[in-house]
């Protein structure tokens, strides 16, 4: 919306040009509409040379290298689908047992999965609380930065703090024990999948309600007071009229949890002992040993499922034409 | 012919006195602008990359105060200086790294060799590094990259090993130590004697190792040969057999829930140690030390097998050959070896390339406890000042030639590295 105008804007200034003549008006319209083509791609074109040099570029010399060949200490320019071959050695031949790569994509899918559903679920209600129930613009902004809170100390201190809460003799365990619910500890509550779904959904929730609140913000509130006019229920309200609407948040904030999370190894790492198989865990231990075309390859893998992924989402929601 | 020799002659003659000409007058600026000279000389940096074990600030405010020379550290993972040494050469002057990476750095070129007649300390460097035996002559255990099978390059650019000794030295030794497994003797409850303890079902659920995948195998190699279900012939290179065959009991004690977590880094080592997280775990002896001085009881318990051992030493990068950074890190290798910083890094009881000149920056009861396996007179302290020790203990494992002496392997990248590599991704995917 913002942009329609700026747009507007800039090429308002040609307008006397081409209201000159009446008989010109066709060409002038021609010409109108090829210069704010030219301006619109003016506009688009720092983010587009940004982009093409930092993203687009790496990403195509990413995808040369993975079909390289390397030995010990350097990649040889030869071409070889050796990462690949390697990457999904014994997934034919090792059936009915599943290969590395399956069982680790496997691994990475679930987890993902989990977070997802938890940081939409959380997020959402999250998002909801600040867009509905708090009405001060102030404290909006006060709660959302609450929300950063998981940010505020580096990775590894933030993953090294779960053991005194979480380990065997931690906080929980021994609350539990106290309390007489349980006599052992409970084992299963660091350094496993718990835990990293736990450490994953503390971080991430905040990229799922940043965009769902931004979508709910601008809700209508006439539109929500139409529905409890018409007599619905605040469920059938929240369904038909809220949900629907806060659609390309959801979207966006699943985009960005799911693309993180499928890349993540840190967390995963340090949360589950280092003993749970990810897809971003395989890249670096191939970078570790200096195998950078394998590495390259697994990291086309990673991106071309992710994009899959995404592709997907974006089918179920166009989110250029919600926004 | 004759003539055009002769002219040949005396251009070569011209050229030299315009040489000399020119030298003087370089000389002779030197002189006259003198300012400029010391400004250049208070700006001696070098940038020393390696790993956060031996980058103490205590060392880099010691070496500006006795040599004038500012280090800059550039601190990494071992993985991470390997990775930066093969990408970017530029990026640091002074090279602090471990011998098993030499398999990958020698070949890339990108470091260059020091010259062992420039070293002033070199005579006196323990045979550990040059022969592979004690200052007492006994023989010490060589599988793996031993540092004296990589110390020597043919010649100053040569991308080979000579197992015979050159002046030209990869690495100069500096730091070394005897690895074995750590212990909570007070959650265990009786004796560890053996490295086949580490995946014994009694502490499932409450072993570690070291998250790098050539020293976590040696681990479980060690443990393989304890107990008695294969004799490996080198456990630091293995055939792609062996590593199956090792690869499969590591993969059947994770399955049966033998490890909590495997660590790599120094603090989380610590952290799984105290928080009583796991009870026996391959461990570093200054972690030990660490965990000890929280008032936690640990144990870096000697082992019958023996040692897995690891050295470290200094090299710079080729991109500082030929400046006068060269001649900036010979003075500063030569200031690391002559005592102060080999005393500082055995106080944290790891071990100093020369040992004479340590001894002589600690007192006789620090040499005693630390090197000769007494028991302490008076309380034993970090650097820092830190009581590690009450007075009477003694360090575990004993002296220097009991604790080098039993070392059997040394860390080591395998000839089948890409292979292991593989085979890792696939047991953590287990």
């Amino acid at each position: 919306m913002t942009q329609d105008t700026g747009a507007a804007d800039l090429t308002s200034p040609l307008a006397p040009m081409t209201a000159g003549g009446s008989d010109q008006a066709a060409s002038g319209g021609r010409l109108r509409k090829a210069a704010a083509r030219s301006i619109a791609w003016l506009q688009a074109g720092p983010m587009m040379l940004v982009f093409a040099l930092f993203f687009l570029l790496p990403l195509v010399l990413v995808i040369i290298v993975s079909a390289w060949d390397y030995n010990e200490y350097e990649m040889i320019p030869a071409f070889s689908l050796r990462g690949y071959t390697d990457t999904f050695e014994g997934c034919i031949s090792g059936l009915p047992e599943l290969c590395t790569i399956l069982k680790t994509y496997l691994k990475t899918l679930k987890l993902c999965l989990l977070t997802w559903g938890l940081t939409l679920f959380i997020g959402f209600w999250v998002a909801y609380f600040l867009a509905f129930h708090v009405r001060s613009k102030t404290w909006q902004i006060v709660l959302s930065l609450l929300c950063t809170i998981p940010f505020w100390t580096s990775n590894v201190i933030r993953m090294i703090a779960w053991i005194p809460l979480l380990g065997r003799n931690g906080l929980v365990n021994q609350g539990l024990i106290g309390s007489g619910l349980t006599t052992q500890p409970i084992e299963w509550l660091l350094f496993s999948e718990f835990s990293v779904v736990l450490a994953l959904v503390h971080l991430f929730t905040f990229f799922m309600v940043v965009p769902i609140f931004n979508s709910m913000i601008r809700i209508d509130k006439r539109l929500i007071e139409a529905a409890y006019d018409a007599g619905a229920s605040g469920w059938q309200t929240l369904v038909n009229i809220v949900i629907p609407l806060s659609k390309p948040g959801i979207v966006i904030g699943s985009i960005f949890v799911i693309t993180i999370v499928m890349g993540d190894f840190i967390t995963v790492g340090v949360m589950g002992g280092q003993q749970i198989a990810s897809a971003g865990k395989i890249i670096e231990s191939r970078l570790s040993a200096l195998q950078f075309p394998a590495a390259a390859a697994n990291a086309v893998i990673l991106l071309g499922i992710t994009i899959l992924i995404i592709s997907a989402l974006t089918r179920i929601v166009d989110v250029r034409k919600e926004l | 012919m004759t003539d055009r020799t002769k002219k040949k002659t005396i251009s070569r003659r011209t050229l030299l006195k315009g040489a000399a000409g020119v030298a003087g007058l370089a000389a002779g600026s030197g002189t006259l602008l003198g300012a400029p000279y010391v400004h250049a000389a208070d700006a001696k940096v070098l940038r020393y990359l390696g790993t956060a074990v031996n980058e103490g600030d205590e060392i880099s405010k010691k070496c500006l105060a006795d040599t004038g020379i500012k280090i800059e550290y550039i601190t990494a993972t071992t993985d991470d200086v390997t990775k930066r040494v093969i990408t970017q050469p530029n990026s640091f002057d002074v090279l602090d790294t471990e011998y098993f990476s030499l398999k990958k750095l020698v070949p890339s070129g990108n470091i260059f060799p020091l010259d062992a007649k420039k070293i002033k300390e070199f005579d006196n460097i323990t045979p550990v590094f040059t022969k592979g035996e004690l200052p007492n002559g006994k023989k010490i255990g060589g599988q793996g990259t031993a540092p004296w099978k990589v110390l020597y390059l043919d010649g100053a650019n040569s991308k080979t090993f000579s197992a015979t000794p050159t002046e030209y030295i990869t690495l100069i030794p500096t730091v070394y130590n005897a690895d074995t497994l750590g212990i909570r003797p007070d959650l265990i409850k009786r004796p560890i004697s053996s490295w086949a303890e580490l995946l014994n079902p009694e502490f499932k659920g409450k072993a570690s190792i070291l998250n790098i995948p050539s020293i976590g195998i040696m681990d479980a190699a060690l443990v393989v040969e304890a107990t008695g279900q294969y004799k490996y012939g080198d456990k630091g290179n293995m055939t792609r057999a062996e590593i199956d065959l090792t690869m499969k009991v590591l993969t059947e004690a994770k399955k049966a829930g033998q490890f909590r977590a495997f660590w790599k880094d120094f603090n989380e080592s610590v952290n799984l140690m105290a928080s009583g997280e796991t009870v026996i775990q391959s461990m570093w002896s200054p972690a030990v030390t660490k965990v000890r001085s929280m008032g936690i009881p640990c144990i870096f318990q000697p082992l019958k097998e023996g040692y897995r051992s690891w050295a470290s030493g200094f090299c710079v990068s080729k991109a500082v050959a030929g400046g006068p950074k060269l001649d900036w890190a010979y003075e500063f290798v030569n200031w690391y070896l002559s005592g102060w910083a080999g005393a500082y890094l055995n106080r944290q009881g790891y071990y100093s390339a020369v040992l004479s000149t340590a001894k002589a920056n600690m007192s006789a009861d620090e040499w005693g406890y630390w090197m000769e396996g007494k028991p302490a007179q008076a309380d034993i302290k970090a650097p820092d000042g830190t009581v590690l020790e009450k007075a009477g203990a003694v360090r575990d494992g004993g002296s220097y030639d009991d604790r080098m002496g039993a070392v059997v392997c040394w860390n080591a990248v395998m000839d089948e590295n890409d292979y292991m590599v593989r085979k890792w991704n696939e047991f953590i995917a287990a």
